[in-house]
């Protein structure tokens, strides 16, 4: 962390920092504490959980389709109408929306950092004009591009990153203006343009490492809310294609044999619900103890 | 007011446009067009089936008829329902949506400004941890995991309700109960965190001192500013009540305007899908604009400049 971003940590949180501050009201949260927990175990549980399968995830087996769950047989969460292993599905399937989770929130926080940086410092009629043109995108269905952007591109799954990207940068870079708006007439930025910096350095080095408490706390609420796109577009059968799998993929196959396998269902709808309750949780509580103006 | 209004009138005509461009040129794009199937047409057959649709004109003239068909409200015919234009299968199928996405809103205001109301007035009690557990299922919990939920509990297990198809009120509970309760959970922790801001305001202090009772507080002092942002929010959830129809339509198979949405992207039905997008486009920009009407009028610090 830079000169500018350490003295602004040092001078606020009652000399403890803002940061250790933070994260000593995080730990108090118990609802956030335990989401943590939960996500690492299921982070692990999907990348760590399929190699001691004895199933593959693509296994089509006909002489054992659609099974109740069940230990003996070997199928702990059953299996679906193709007779693949559901646990293993389901894990692989968190894979994927864990990683789209991941991944598109990091394309929608780059553009939506630099978006409102470069809006809330320059200011302005650039401001005016950037936000703007977010005010004109807000008001347009952007789930509906997201869609036709799948249908008429092809459906890939670095197509869907970007189209997520694409959809979630608003939020972001409306709150990061906002915040740039208040830094920028900071000391540490005056002393930096003093000296004669570059605005794209001063931007660089003193207004986005301080944004960091923000972002945090956005990033970690932007995730369940990508997880959730993707599952959609999955759900609809745009997002990923078999036989890889999401867990919105799988709901979507569940759904179909709800009344006579609904364990096809049950399995992955448990595991997306319980994956957003706690990045929910988590958000919830980094806001608590980030972002002390909010509730 | 009426200058105002006029202003905000004039400044949504450049968004209905661009949003119009934006659809027009990004599904012109798209490689493929309506006609390519899996059975290659005789050349003189797609000839003929483009110069019919004007297909074969140059992109500006097609997106300039395109225009001058919207300003009479007429949206092309449909490439998939060779029998009807898109403007017909919209008129079919708005009302039916109309009526499952309305009274998700409705639903979704009452409940959750109430449910809001009585967490934030029982700050921290158990009435509160309740409203917001509940909250946090609603918001975590995506409409489409809950609606085959909902169906498997109702429908399936205790037989109580239909599953699907639009019949009378009976058919419509479910539904709107998967639409509405992601909003009822917004609008229920967005309420609460704006009453507890404005309880601990100074006029709200005076109100009590006077000895007023806590209903009429709450009732005629608390709410018009604890409405504030949950007005500016129905915006973005009307966008996510039509958002979420697309899949609940398909989901308990109601006829309206998502189902022709989802069919007609699959089948690259230009003109269908292009008219959804620019229909709910501007629904959405007129109800925004409804909604800065009524957010002036409920606030009046808001200058109408």
């Amino acid at each position: 962390m830079s000169a500018g971003a350490a003295s602004v940590l040092a001078d606020e949180g009652g000399g403890r920092g803002l940061w250790a501050d933070a994260w000593r009201k995080l730990k108090r949260n118990r609802a956030a504490v335990v989401g943590a927990w939960i996500i690492g175990l299921m982070a692990v549980l999907v990348i760590v959980g399929p190699w001691f399968s004895s199933h593959a995830f693509d296994f089509t087996d006909f002489g054992s389709i659609s099974l109740p769950p069940s230990f003996e047989a070997g199928h702990p969460f059953g299996t679906d109408t193709l007779g693949r292993d559901l646990f293993v599905r389901t894990l692989y399937g968190g894979r994927i929306s864990l990683l789209v989770g991941i991944v598109g929130t990091a394309v929608s926080l780059v553009i939506g950092v630099a978006y409102g940086a470069i809006a809330g410092y320059f200011g302005g009629r650039l401001d005016a004009l950037l936000m703007r043109i977010v005010d004109i995108l807000y008001a347009l269905p952007f789930m509906f591009f997201v869609i036709l952007l799948m249908v008429f591109f092809g459906r890939n799954i670095l197509l869907i990153f970007v189209a997520i990207g694409a959809v979630n940068w608003l939020d972001m870079a409306r709150i990061v203006r906002g915040q740039t708006l208040s830094l920028k007439c900071r000391e540490f930025v005056e002393a930096a343009e003093a000296q004669g910096v570059g605005a794209f350095a001063i931007i660089r080095r003193h207004v986005v490492p301080n944004l960091l408490g923000v972002v945090a706390v956005y990033v970690t609420l932007m995730i369940p809310q990508v997880i959730l796109i993707e599952s959609f577009l999955s759900f609809l059968g745009l997002g990923v294609q078999e036989p890889m799998t999401s867990w919105g993929a799988l709901v979507h196959d569940g759904a179909a044999e709800l009344e006579s396998a609904p364990w096809i269902l049950i399995f992955p709808a448990a595991f997306l619900a319980i994956t957003l309750f706690c990045f929910n949780f988590v958000g919830d509580g980094m806001r608590d103890a980030l972002d002390p103006k909010d509730r | 007011m009426l200058r105002y209004s006029l202003r905000r009138l004039l400044g949504a005509i450049p968004t209905l446009f661009l949003l119009t461009a934006f659809t027009f040129f990004m599904i012109r794009a798209a490689p493929g067009g309506p006609f390519s199937r899996e059975r290659q047409l005789l050349p003189e057959i797609e000839a003929n089936l483009n110069a019919a649709y004007h297909l074969d004109e140059p992109l500006y003239m097609q997106f300039g008829r395109y225009l001058g068909g919207l300003l009479r409200f007429d949206f092309g015919p449909s490439f998939q329902y060779r029998d009807y234009t898109v403007t017909e299968l919209i008129k079919t199928g708005f009302p039916v949506s109309l009526k499952l996405g309305g009274a998700a809103m409705l639903v979704a205001l009452v409940i959750g400004v109430a449910a809001g109301c009585i967490a934030a007035l029982r700050q921290n009690r158990a009435a509160d941890h309740g409203v917001m557990a509940v909250a946090m299922t609603g918001i975590s919990i995506p409409n489409f995991v809950m609606a085959p939920l909902l169906i498997l509990v109702f429908a399936v297990y205790l037989r109580w309700l239909p599953a699907g198809g639009l019949g009378g009120l009976r058919t419509m509970v479910l539904p709107v109960t998967a639409l509405a309760l992601p909003q009822i959970a917004y609008l229920a922790r967005l309420t609460r965190g704006s009453m507890i801001e404005v309880l601990r305001s100074n006029f709200i202090r005076t109100a009590k001192a006077q000895g007023l009772p806590t209903w009429q507080i709450v009732v005629r002092h608390a709410l018009r500013p604890v409405l504030l942002p949950v007005v500016s929010y129905l915006g973005p959830a009307a966008a996510a009540v039509i958002t979420g129809s697309v899949v609940i339509e398909q989901i308990f198979s109601v006829p309206g305007i998502g189902r022709f949405f989802v069919t007609g992207a699959l089948n690259r039905d230009y003109t269908l899908v292009m008219g959804v997008v620019v229909f709910y486009g501007a629904l959405i920009i007129a109800f925004n604009f409804v909604v800065d009407l009524a957010y002036a009028w409920l606030d009046p610090r808001v200058k109408y400049k």
